[in-house]
């Protein structure tokens, strides 16, 4: 009866995201701003970074932000000093790297029982032919929308993105975290000399967390590009508005 | 209400007392071997008591990592701190023979020590890191008597749990637990690169905590007191760095 199908509405909702998806999802995005503005506070107090076991104000530092800091022993360049808020800045920091860990576990144990990894994150073999590649890059830097097919699965740039912030971003940075960590380093000392000192630990720390943030904001901008409403709405309620006649 | 959705508030429901009283077994289980922080109230009190209680099963006896003599800082840096008063000025002027260490609390022998007499105790010299909260480190040696080996002068009761140490800088105070106290590597420090320990550092006695950030290690110590319970000691939260704000456990 085709009548009584072009009467029915053009979309309608089918499931996205499942629900532990979601969940991890908006604790992880909570975690990211809270360690976001506690990391930069903690960070205004020395805002100078080194290479190696050791840096201060009396060694020369490998780069400088340019920045105010919140300690008059630091030399900025600048005629006044930020009020210290390390106190709640650590803890805060700490509590919510707890927080954001045992969620990571949490989705990483999920996504490998669950298939969701497999389905869902590793590309395809054909996807990562050097023709398939540039194509998905040219859509990209043509800001081109995605399709209606990738509204339902991720496309192979997607994929290896958040494969690297995952499995390679997310564990450096608690990695090199933990190897801040005096009691760590006495424990494990490997996790400091892995990076060739304490204070270059820190440094990759603060570069791993530049990347975090680039990542944020491409992602922030690629949702909005393939339609914020519904992108939003399928992270939040799992359920995503399609066109029938598509699928 | 549809079967399905009732049998998905049971399920949250049964979650989220199994969650409750999870929590609640593992902080009496924390109480009771000692892995609660003093300062484990409040709304960061989770996290510290989580990283204090982890850090503790992790690395209660690990050693603090030691460097070879070429790995020694420079030009060592140093919070500038202040504790010229009247006193300390008169101390510093009779070459600090007067200067006494006094350890109380629960021990059998309480005693009252000149650095004469801590000189003369078997000493240590080690090459460590200290690292300041803010972000900065430096490599030295300290040389001084492991606080275990004053600890076993004046005869520590069983029931000890914490050592508080107090500056001759009003206000400056913190305790650590007994494991960080009996360590090893925890020395009551008269000297650093060989010479004598620098005021700017801390002379002339500071408490090495090489475990712990750069806070823990007080300079100016004058009182060791043995105790149970750190609740009589100012607001009760272990050291005057929670009351500014600041965690009492640093070893991150």
């Amino acid at each position: 009866m085709p009548g009584l199908a072009a009467a029915l509405p053009a979309t309608t909702d089918a499931p996205r995201h499942s629900a532990l998806v979601r969940v991890t999802h908006w604790v992880t995005a909570l975690c990211f701003f809270a360690l976001l503005v506690s990391g930069i506070e903690i960070v205004i107090s020395h805002p100078r970074f080194y290479w190696g076991e050791t840096g201060n104000i009396f060694t020369p530092p490998l780069f400088v932000l340019p920045i105010p800091a919140s300690r008059s022993s630091v030399p900025t360049g600048y005629g006044f000093v930020l009020p210290d808020q390390n106190g709640w800045s650590r803890y805060l920091h700490f509590q919510t790297a707890w927080v954001a860990v045992l969620t990571g576990l949490l989705y990483a144990v999920y996504g490998l029982l669950s298939g969701h990894f497999r389905r869902n994150l590793i590309p395809a073999g054909a996807d990562l032919s050097w023709r398939a590649l540039s194509r998905e890059m040219a859509n990209r830097l043509r800001f081109k929308p995605p399709g209606e097919a990738e509204a339902w699965s991720y496309n192979v740039l997607q994929r290896l993105t958040y494969l690297l912030v995952i499995f390679v971003l997310f564990p450096l940075v608690i990695w090199t975290g933990l190897a801040m960590s005096p009691a760590i380093a006495s424990a494990f000392p490997f996790a400091v000399t892995a990076f060739g000192g304490q204070q270059s630990a820190r440094t990759i720390h603060f570069f791993v967390s530049v990347f975090l943030v680039l990542f944020l904001l491409v992602h922030i901008g690629m949702v909005c590009l393939a339609g914020f409403r519904n992108r939003m709405r399928a992270m939040i309620t799992g359920r995503i508005a399609h066109n029938k006649e598509h699928r | 209400m549809s079967n399905l959705s009732r049998r998905k508030l049971i399920s949250t429901g049964l979650w989220a007392t199994a969650g409750a009283s999870g929590v609640a077994v593992a902080a009496g289980l924390a109480e009771r071997y000692g892995l609660l922080a003093p300062d484990h109230g409040g709304i960061y009190g989770p996290g510290a008591a989580l990283t204090y209680a982890a850090q503790r099963l992790l690395t209660r006896h690990s050693l603090a990592r030691e460097f070879p003599r070429s790995q020694i800082s420079k030009v060592p840096f140093a919070n500038p701190t202040d504790p010229q008063g009247p006193a300390y000025e008169r101390l510093k002027a009779g070459g600090f023979v007067d200067w006494r260490l006094a350890v109380d609390g629960m021990v059998a022998r309480p005693v009252s020590l000149s650095l004469a007499e801590l000189r003369s105790y078997p000493s240590r010299s080690q090459i460590t890191h200290l690292a300041c909260e803010e972000g900065w480190s430096f490599i030295a040696e300290w040389i001084g008597v492991p606080l275990s080996h004053v600890l076993n002068v004046v005869g520590i009761l069983p029931q000890a749990r914490y050592v508080v140490y107090f500056s001759l800088q009003k206000g400056w105070w913190d305790s650590i637990d007994m494991a960080d106290a009996l360590h090893p590597q925890t020395l009551l420090t008269y000297g650093m690169n060989g010479g004598e320990l620098p005021v700017g550092h801390g002379g002339p006695l500071r408490l090495r905590v090489p475990r712990q950030l750069g806070y823990k290690n007080v300079k100016y110590i004058t009182r060791l007191t043995v105790t149970d319970n750190l609740k009589g000691f100012g607001k009760g939260l272990g050291s005057a760095s929670p009351e500014v704000g600041y965690s009492w456990y640093a070893g991150i």
